[in-house]
C-alpha cells in the first residue's frame, strides 16, 4: 500500500508518531497520493458505495442489538419494540432492512461492472478471489438477518435454507440438526444466528481491507483495460476520486431515503410482519430479492442434490472467471462479442430472478431450466471459446489517448471506441 | 465522466428489455386465485400523506365494538391513543378508555392474578387468554393478532404492476385488502361447495373465509355525519389498522421530506465540487497536445 | 482575464467550504438519532407511572420495600421510639442537617417513605442494622437513622425522598401524578 505517498510529517508530534507507527504516511499513500487511473466512470463508484453501506449495516446493526431480543418469544415482539417505542427505532430499523436490499444492489453492480471490464484479469485474480468471498460472506449474513425478526418468513427461510443441506448424502441430516441444535429450527437456532449475524459483518469488515489492500497493490482496473504507462494517465485518489465517489454515494443516498422513507416496506415480504408459526407453512414461501436467481436456479433443477449442487456452483464459479474467460483483453468495449454474450448473461440473471418470485409452475419451471443454462453454459462454454476465436477491436495505445479521442472538443475524428 | 458515459446505460436499456422479454413473453397469464381489491385512496397515501384523525377514532370505535371481541391487538398500548400522529385522543381521554377495559395484573399478596381497570401504560387485553381459549370458543377458528394486520396482508399485482408501485409510492395494499375483506362477502357462485363453517368472500385467497361477515350497513353508530355504510366502515378500520401497524407513519415522511431536501441540495454541491475539482484535468493543456503514438512506448 | 483568474479562487473556495459545511451539518443530524435512541423509550416511560401501595399490613416497626420506577422504595412503619429518636436528633450538626418534620408529612409521622439507594454510589442499604436505628449500607458501611439521615460513613446525602401523597390513612401513592 506504500510507494506512492510523498508524506512528509511537519508537526514534531507527528514526526515523532511517524517513526514509531507510520499510520499517518499509510492513509496518505492509501486514500491520498494513491494514483487511480483518470478515465474511471462512475461504475467505479461502487466500490466506495458499499464501503459506506458497510459502514451504516455495522452501525444501525450495533444500535438495534441493544434493543433486540433473540428468543423465540420476544424476537417479533422487540423488533415490534423498536418500530413503536425506542427512539428513531423506526428509523434505524427502515434504515438496516432496506440497507441490506441497497448492499445487494451495490454489489451486484460492483460485480456486473468487474465483468463487463475484465476486472478479474491477471494480475488482479486475489483481488477479485477476495470479492467473491466478500458476496458470500455477505449472502450468509443477510440470511441469517432475515431470521431475527422471527417472522413467518423468518421462520420458514431458515427452515428451507438450512434444509439444502440434507441434500447431502450421509452426513446431510446430522448437519442440519447441528446447524438448528434441535429438531427444528427454534430458540438455539435464532440465538445462534444472532450471534453470527453480530460477527461476520466484522469478518467482512476484515476482509475489505484484504480487498482494499489487494487493489492497491496491483492498481485499479479501468473502462480500456489498458494499464496506466505514464503520470498523465492517473490522477491523485483525493481529491478527484474521493469526491466523484462522494457525489455518487450521494445520489445513491438518495434512492436510498426514498425507499427508507417512503416506501419501506416495498422491498419486504408482507408475512413476516406475521410471527413465527412452526405449524404453518406460508402459502407463497419465496426468498428476499437479492437470492432470487440463485433460488431460481435450485428449483429449475428436478433432482434434489443437483439443485443444491448447481445452486452452490452458480455462486462458486465466479472466482474461476480469471482462468474461464480466455482472453487477453480486459475490457468489452473492445470485444464486441463477449458484449453481447455478457449483456444476455445480465439479462438472464435477472430474468432467473423474476422466475424465483413466481411458483415453479408449467412455462416458468422450463424458461428457469434455459436461463440457467445459459447461465452455466456462458461462464463454462462461451466464455473459454470465445477468447479463443474472437476478434477484438484494437486497444488504444494508452488511457491518455484513449482519453484524447473520444475527450477531444475539436469534434470526433476518430469514433468512439466498442460504442 | 464523459468517456464511456453512452455506452454502459445503453447495456443495461437493453438488458431491461431482454429481461421484460424473458419474464413476460408466452407465459400463459397465471389464474389469480382471488379477485384484486380495489385500490383506495387514502389520506395516508403518497409522500405527505398523514393519517386522518378523525377516520382512525371512527376505526377505533369498530375496533373495540365490534373486532375487539374476537381479535387482540397486542402491540398496541392505551398510551398510543393519544400519541401524536395518531387517533388524537387526549391524555384523559385515553386514560379513559383504559380504564373501561378490564387487565389482568398480578399476582397479588395472596399469589392471585386479579382484574382491574386498565392504565395508560397497559397494552389493549386480548379477548381470549390463549389460543387454545379461542379455539375451543370459535369452533376451531383463530382469528390473528391485529396489530400488525395491515402489513401482514398484501396482494400480488405481478409485473408490471409492482415496478410501477415503487414510482407510485404505493404501500397501501394492506389497508386495500383489509377494506375488500369487509366489503366483499358475496353468496357463492353456483357449484361453489363451501367448507363447514366458512364464508363465500370474493376478495379472500380460496374464497372461503372463516370469519363471519363483521359489519353490516348501521352496526356502529357514527356521530359525526360519516355515513354509516359497510364501505366507509371497511375503510375507517382499515385505516386504524393501518396506524396500528405503522404508528410512525407520519413522523417517517416528516422526516422523510427534510432528508431528501437535505441530500438533494448536497448532492448538488457535491457535484459542482467534483467539476471544479475536476475541471483542470479535463483541460490540460499537456494532454491535450498532439503527439506521435510512439510517445506511449516504452 | 486578470479578473476572472482572480475572482475564480474565491468563487472555488466558497463552493468547498460550503460543501464541507452542509456536510458536517448532515453527519451532525445523522448522529442524532444514534445518540437519542439510548434515551428511555415510549413504554418505559409510560411504565414510570405512579404506584399505589397499601400500608394496613405493615406492621409497627416493620419496614417494606415496593418499586417504583425500578427503584427500590422503603416504606418504614415507625414505632413512637424511632420517632423520638429521629426528632430529638441534633439535626443541626449533622451532615446533611434536616428535621425529621421535613422528611415524613404532616399528620403521618409514623410512616417514613424513602428511596432506598444509599447517596454514597447506588447500593441498598439492610434495615434494622447499623448503630442508629435505621440502614446500614453494606458496600461501604454508611448509617442512616429512623428518618434515613446520613450520621455515619462516606455517604454525602440522606436517603432521598420519593414524591408521594396519601390517598387516605392507610394508602399511599407514590410518584408524580399523572397529567390526566
Amino acid at each position: 500500500m506504500s510507494g506512492y505517498s510523498t508524506y512528509k510529517p511537519q508537526s514534531p508530534f507527528m514526526q515523532w508518531l511517524e517513526r514509531r507507527l507510520p499510520i499517518a504516511s499509510l492513509i496518505h499513500s492509501s486514500f491520498i497520493a494513491y494514483p487511480t487511473p483518470r478515465n474511471l466512470n462512475y461504475w467505479w463508484t461502487f466500490g466506495g458505495i458499499l464501503t459506506f453501506m458497510l459502514g451504516v449495516q455495522i452501525v444501525t446493526g450495533v444500535v438495534l442489538a441493544m434493543h433486540y431480543t433473540p428468543q423465540v418469544d420476544f424476537a417479533f415482539d422487540s423488533v415490534e419494540s423498536i418500530m413503536r417505542d425506542v427512539n428513531y427505532g423506526w428509523l434505524l430499523r427502515y434504515i438496516h432492512a432496506n440497507g441490506a436490499s441497497f448492499f445487494f444492489l451495490a454489489v451486484y453492480i460492483h460485480i456486473a461492472r468487474g465483468m463487463y471490464y475484465g476486472s478479474y484479469k491477471e494480475p488482479r485474480e486475489v483481488l477479485w478471489i477476495l470479492g467473491v468471498i466478500l458476496y458470500l460472506l455477505m449472502v450468509v449474513t443477510g440470511f441469517m438477518g432475515y431470521v431475527l425478526p422471527w417472522g413467518q418468513m423468518s421462520f420458514w427461510a431458515a427452515t428451507v435454507i438450512t434444509n439444502l443441506f440434507s441434500a447431502l448424502p450421509g452426513i446431510g441430516d446430522p448437519i442440519v440438526t447441528w446447524l438448528w441444535g434441535g429438531y427444528a429450527v427454534g430458540n438455539p437456532t435464532l440465538n445462534r444466528f444472532y450471534s453470527l449475524h453480530y460477527l461476520l459483518p466484522f469478518i467482512i469488515a476484515g476482509v475489505v481491507v484484504l480487498h482494499i489492500w489487494a487493489l492497491h497493490v496491483v492498481g485499479q482496473n479501468n473502462p480500456t483495460g489498458v494499464e496506466p504507462k505514464t503520470e498523465k494517465d492517473t490522477v491523485a485518489f483525493t481529491p478527484y476520486a474521493t469526491v466523484k465517489d462522494a457525489f455518487f454515494i450521494g445520489l445513491f443516498c438518495i434512492l436510498f431515503a426514498y425507499f427508507i422513507f417512503y416506501i419501506p416496506n416495498y422491498l419486504q415480504h408482507s408475512d413476516n410482519y406475521i410471527p413465527a408459526n412452526p405449524g404453518q407453512t406460508p402459502t407463497h414461501i419465496v426468498p428476499e430479492w437479492y437470492y432470487l436467481p440463485f433460488y431460481a436456479i435450485l428449483r429449475a433443477i428436478p433432482n434434489k442434490l443437483a439443485g443444491v449442487i448447481a445452486l452452490g456452483l452458480a455462486i462458486i464459479s465466479l472466482a474461476f472467471l480469471p482462468w474461464l474467460d480466455t482472453s487477453r483483453v480486459r475490457s468489452a468495449n473492445y470485444r464486441p462479442a463477449y458484449r453481447v454474450f455478457l449483456l444476455v448473461f445480465f439479462a438472464a440473471v435477472i430474468g432467473l430472478g423474476y422466475l424465483g418470485s413466481q411458483e415453479p409452475t408449467g412455462g416458468y419451471v422450463i424458461a428457469a431450466r434455459i436461463l440457467t443454462l445459459y447461465y452455466f453454459g456462458f461462464l463454462y462454454v462461451i466464455l473459454p471459446l470465445l477468447g479463443l476465436f474472437e476478434t477484438t477491436k484494437p486497444l488504444p495505445n494508452s488511457i491518455s489517448e484513449s482519453v484524447l479521442r473520444e475527450g477531444s472538443p475539436a469534434g470526433a475524428s476518430a469514433p468512439a471506441s466498442g460504442a | 465522466m464523459k468517456f464511456h458515459r453512452m455506452k454502459f446505460p445503453r447495456g443495461i436499456l437493453a438488458l431491461a428489455v431482454a429481461a421484460a422479454l424473458t419474464a413476460f413473453g408466452s407465459f400463459a397469464v397465471r389464474a389469480q386465485e382471488a379477485d384484486a381489491p380495489p385500490r383506495l385512496s387514502w389520506s395516508f397515501a403518497g409522500p405527505f400523506g398523514i393519517y386522518d384523525p378523525a377516520q382512525l377514532q371512527r376505526g377505533f370505535k369498530i375496533y373495540r365494538e365490534v373486532c375487539s371481541n374476537c381479535h387482540s391487538l397486542k402491540l398496541v398500548s392505551f398510551r398510543n391513543l393519544a400519541d401524536p400522529g395518531g387517533p388524537g385522543f387526549t391524555e384523559a381521554q385515553a386514560a379513559a378508555i383504559a380504564a373501561s377495559f378490564q387487565v389482568t395484573a398480578g399476582p397479588n399478596d395472596q399469589g392471585q392474578m386479579y382484574q382491574r381497570p386498565g392504565q395508560i401504560a397497559d397494552y389493549f387485553p386480548p379477548p381470549f387468554p390463549n389460543e387454545q381459549a379461542a379455539r375451543a370458543a370459535l369452533g376451531g377458528k383463530l382469528p390473528p393478532d391485529m396489530s400488525t394486520l395491515a402489513k401482514a396482508r398484501s396482494y400480488e399485482w405481478g409485473f408490471p404492476w409492482f415496478i410501477l408501485d415503487a414510482f407510485r409510492m404505493y404501500q397501501e395494499d394492506g389497508p386495500d385488502y383489509i377494506h375488500a375483506i369487509i366489503t366483499g362477502y358475496t353468496d357463492p357462485p353456483p357449484g361453489f361447495v363451501l367448507p363447514p363453517g366458512g364464508q363465500y368472500n370474493k376478495y379472500f385467497p380460496g374464497h372461503a373465509i372463516g370469519m363471519p361477515k363483521p359489519l353490516s350497513d348501521g352496526q356502529v353508530q357514527y356521530t359525526d355525519g360519516t355515513p354509516m355504510t359497510v364501505d366507509q366502515y371497511g375503510r375507517d378500520v382499515a385505516a386504524f389498522l393501518m396506524w396500528a401497524a405503522e404508528p410512525t407513519l407520519d413522523a417517517r415522511k416528516r422526516l422523510g421530506f427534510q432528508v431528501m431536501i437535505f441530500l438533494i441540495v448536497f448532492t448538488g454541491l457535491l457535484y459542482f465540487t467534483k467539476k471544479r475539482v475536476w475541471h483542470d484535468v479535463l483541460h490540460d493543456a499537456e494532454l491535450q497536445r498532439p503527439r506521435a503514438p510512439t510517445e506511449y512506448q516504452h | 482575464m486578470t479578473a476572472a483568474a482572480t475572482a475564480e479562487p474565491t468563487r472555488r473556495d466558497f463552493l468547498y467550504i460550503a460543501t464541507a459545511a452542509v456536510g458536517s451539518v448532515g453527519a451532525a443530524a445523522a448522529l442524532s438519532p444514534l445518540v437519542s435512541q439510548m434515551n428511555p423509550d415510549a413504554s418505559t416511560i409510560a411504565a414510570g407511572a405512579p404506584v399505589d401501595v397499601d400500608l394496613g399490613s405493615i406492621q409497627p416497626g416493620q419496614i417494606i420495600q415496593v418499586f417504583w420506577r425500578s427503584k427500590p422504595i422503603f416504606i418504614f412503619n415507625r414505632t413512637p421510639k424511632d420517632i423520638k429518636l429521629a426528632q430529638d436528633a441534633d439535626w443541626q450538626s449533622l451532615r446533611d442537617p434536616q428535621p425529621d418534620s421535613a422528611r415524613v408529612k404532616q399528620g403521618h409521622e409514623q410512616w417514613l417513605v424513602v428511596i432506598g439507594i444509599c447517596t454514597h454510589l447506588g447500593c441498598i442499604p439492610l434495615p434494622h442494622q447499623g448503630g442508629f436505628d435505621g440502614w446500614f449500607c453494606p458496600c461501604h458501611g454508611s448509617q442512616y437513622d429512623s428518618s434515613g439521615r446520613i450520621r455515619q460513613g462516606p455517604a454525602p446525602l440522606n436517603l432521598q425522598l420519593p414524591p408521594y401523597e396519601f390517598l387516605s390513612a392507610s394508602r399511599i401513592r407514590i410518584g408524580e401524578n399523572s397529567q390526566a
